[in-house]
């Protein structure tokens, strides 16, 4: 084995990758150990797999590394020992984002099943529908007698197990669907499949001319991809959402006897006291029993200032811990936390929502019965006509199933959809919802929460030039030992501006008021303005520095980026906009100002943004809410199509029905953008379909249509609705 | 004609092929990773298979 370690020294692929592959199988050969599953949500080049795989194989313990690029994903084996925060941490020193992700909530293997079993029926229904063509091509150019019966009954034999296996789904649909007395798409698809073999085998037996095998598998063929193409969709909303489900995983902080253990959300019971850490969320709605600190409430109310807790205040689930420990005493668990009774309030909209009428549903409502109707009527017309020829009627009435058969209309959303949810997902946009794209081509109104929506939801430090540099310098040495989101944003404004040096000893963080420390000897304090200098103006920060007039530092939110851009281009489409916010008056009003918005109201609580967005509804208007918090969730699942950025809470995550995870908020005018020319691409669509069914049915009903003609315009109509939903941009 | 008694086996066999070879790639998890295979063929590293997974 070589022992050279520089790629670059090797001379030919080989030579490189001789000692990669002894080291792969080294640790094949091991045993696989534990799996990890991680999110690597900015990947997306050859680069990038092999800086992952290298990366992790690097560390110690890992076994085996499988990066999947479609998903943006990583599966790890490693021994026991080795964390995922191990491996997040490693790749974050590389320079890649990664998320570890709850394995439990991922086995979503039903759905993928479900893909690979309608691929499977694909391949058998293009195979033999290729090879039939092939053997009709023949029989249209010209074969009689007995060659023509033979290749008849090869295409039977080709045909008749490939009907049976294939076009199964579509027989299953169907027959639900009639058992329930209803009529869906699926009944005329199977009654055309069953009906063109059936007469084709009689054909056959009897010598016959016409043999319709080639198209009842073309529009098997034809089908099927629709209906793979929309499994393919749905999959990869649902897993995506399912991961965004398994970032979060349910566990917390049980104290049992003074030690802490993590045990899942499910097992703790009303009267556990949990540990609530700095940084962390607060699993349960309770009371604090030891601690003090300060919470960050944005998710629930909005609200951009940290609240102060001490003993005795009451905490909600969702929650974020930000300076000290807290000790929690569970007083409502699962079901009947704040955040549960939300995600019921979600699940009564949902229902709603899927009561939507899409267009596909309408266009199958019109067609259906009315397929039936005219090959019925094409039977007993030509019964008539002929005077009893059972034969020849119902050939014709084949035709008729045949050649109005609903490839185009199968093919028209599904191929539109998933073009335009390739588009969308290149601009960092998630479609969850089967129906997003329709209803976000409806939208006359946007209404926008402001804290995590609009602004980042991280604050940001306002004239630092106002600031006295001494000051300053000091703030930033005492916010140096704090992770409280103020300090950082202290730090991050004193980087790069090149203040005097001090040196600050003796830093003591007091949760919940500030951080104290020794310059000189003399006591420093950055803090809660009541706790600094005994100022109750509340939510201030100030910097005292002993025998010195104390100095206030303000803070705003900062803007996401593209939220001017955003606002410009709806104000520009004509789009009304409104801003509804949990937060106090004064920053809700700047930032209205800031981005132009003039209709705003601040202090809006969750029940009233509901009753908000219920009021539109009724008033007819097909509104847009883009929100992230749990105050906010009711109003996602009420407004006509919603949309939550990445960064939200579960909830609000699960009511929106496209996640944005870039974090540009412009993006939000691709989504209208590409979802309006989705409804344009589908409903002109239907008008090829019926273009082309206008032209088709009479020649047809005559009894003019043969099975060359039908595989004709089967197909061209087919192509001609792909390529037309390519044009989805 | 008497061609085609050798000439029509012979294609479907040749078919069937082609059928247990998309089965084949169906159950060896080839589907799974579209886009990273696409990018992987470019890369100078050793590949042994997809993950048996």
């Amino acid at each position: 084995m070589t022992t050279s370690e520089s790629p670059s020294a090797a001379a030919c692929p080989g030579c490189l990758a001789a000692p990669v592959m002894s080291e792969r199988a080294r640790k094949r050969a091991q045993a696989i150990g534990t799996e990890i599953q991680l999110s690597l949500p900015a990947i997306h080049c050859a680069g990038c797999i092999s800086g992952v795989e290298r990366g992790l194989m690097a560390l110690d313990g890992v076994n085996d590394v499988r990066v999947n690029l479609t998903r943006k994903r990583a599966t790890v084996h490693v021994a026991d020992g080795l964390e995922a925060a191990d491996l997040t941490a490693a790749l974050s020193a590389l320079g890649f984002e990664a998320l570890p992700l709850d394995s439990a909530t991922l086995s979503a293997g039903t759905s993928d099943r479900a893909a690979r079993d309608l691929l499977m029926r694909l391949g058998v229904s293009g195979f033999a529908m290729m090879n039939v063509m092939l053997l009709s091509v023949a029989v249209w150019s010209g074969a009689t007698d007995a060659t023509r019966d033979l290749f008849h009954w090869i295409s039977a034999m080709i045909a008749l197990p490939t009907i049976a296996f294939s076009a199964q789904p579509f027989f299953r649909n169907a027959w639900s669907a009639l058992q329930a007395y209803r009529l869906n798409m699926d009944v005329p698809i199977s009654l055309a499949i069953l009906l063109a073999a059936g007469m084709s085998l009689f054909e056959t037996m009897n010598s016959g001319e016409n043999a319709y095998f080639d198209a009842a598998l073309s529009l098997t063929f034809f089908l099927l991809a629709g209906r793979f193409l929309d499994q393919k969709m749905r999959s990869v909303a649902r897993s995506a959402a399912a991961e965004l489900a398994a970032l979060e995983s349910p566990t917390a902080l049980r104290l049992v006897n003074g030690v802490a253990e993590t045990v899942p959300l499910t097992a703790i019971a009303v009267g556990d006291i949990l540990m609530v850490r700095p940084g962390g969320r607060v699993p349960v709605d309770g009371t604090v029993v030891d601690g003090t600190s300060e919470l960050d409430r944005a998710f629930l109310t909005g609200e951009t200032d940290p609240v102060a807790v001490d003993v005795g205040t009451s905490v909600r689930a969702g929650e974020v811990n930000l300076t000290g420990p807290l000790h929690v005493r569970a007083e409502a668990v699962g079901k009947d936390t704040l955040l549960h009774s939300l995600a019921d309030m979600v699940s009564v909209a949902e229902e709603a929502k899927s009561k939507y009428n899409s267009l596909a549903d309408r266009a199958a409502r019109i067609y259906a019965p009315l397929v039936h109707l005219l090959a019925l009527a094409a039977f007993v017309l030509w019964l008539w006509l002929t005077g009893g020829d059972v034969r020849l009627a119902l050939n014709i009435a084949v035709a008729v199933l045949i050649i109005t058969c609903p490839c185009a209309l199968g093919l028209a959303v599904p191929a539109v959809s998933t073009v335009a949810s390739g588009r969308m997902f290149k601009h960092g946009l998630l479609v969850k919802h089967a129906t997003a794209l329709e209803r976000l081509a409806e939208v006359d109104e946007v209404i926008f929460d402001k804290t995590g929506t609009l602004t980042k939801g991280t604050p940001q430090l306002r004239d630092p030039d106002m600031i006295p540099e001494r000051a300053f310098a000091i703030a930033a040495a005492l916010a140096d030992a704090s992770s409280h989101p103020r300090s950082a944003a202290i730090g991050a404004a004193a980087r790069g501006r090149g203040l005097p040096v001090v040196t600050v000893t003796g830093i003591v963080e007091h949760p919940g008021l500030g951080v104290e420390g020794k310059l000189n000897g003399k006591v420093v304090r950055l803090g809660r303005a009541a706790w600094v200098s005994d100022d109750t103006e509340s939510g201030a920060t100030q910097i005292d520095i002993a025998g010195e007039a104390p100095v206030s530092l303000a803070f705003a939110d900062t803007l996401r980026d593209g939220a001017h851009d955003l606002i410009a281009a709806l104000n520009a489409r004509g789009l009304p906009v409104t801003l509804l916010s949990g937060d106090a008056r004064d920053p809700v009003q700047r930032l209205a100002d800031e981005l132009g918005i003039t209709d705003w109201h601040a202090g809006v609580l969750p029940t009233e943004k509901a009753a908000m967005l219920e009021d539109r509804k009724s008033a007819g208007k097909r509104v847009l809410m883009v929100g992230d918090g749990l105050n906010d969730t009711a109003a996602l699942a009420l407004a006509h199509v919603s949309i939550a950025p990445a960064s939200a809470l579960e909830a609000a995550r699960v009511a929106a029905d496209v996640v944005l995870v870039s974090p540009d908020l412009s993006h939000i005018t691709d989504a209208l953008r590409i979802g309006r020319s989705a409804r344009h691409r589908i409903l002109e669509n239907f008008g090829v379909a019926a273009l082309y069914n206008s032209i088709a049915v009479p020649i047809a009903f005559l009894g003019f249509a043969t099975p060359l003609s039908a595989a004709i315009a089967m197909s061209t109509s087919s192509i001609i609705v792909s390529l037309n939903a390519m044009r989805t941009r | 004609m008497e061609v085609l008694s050798y000439l029509i086996p012979i294609s479907l066999f040749l078919g069937g092929i082609g059928l247990v070879a998309f089965f084949w790639t169906l159950k060896s998890n080839q589907y799974d990773d579209p886009e990273g295979d696409s990018a992987r063929i470019l890369r100078t590293d050793y590949d042994d298979e997809p993950a048996q997974d």
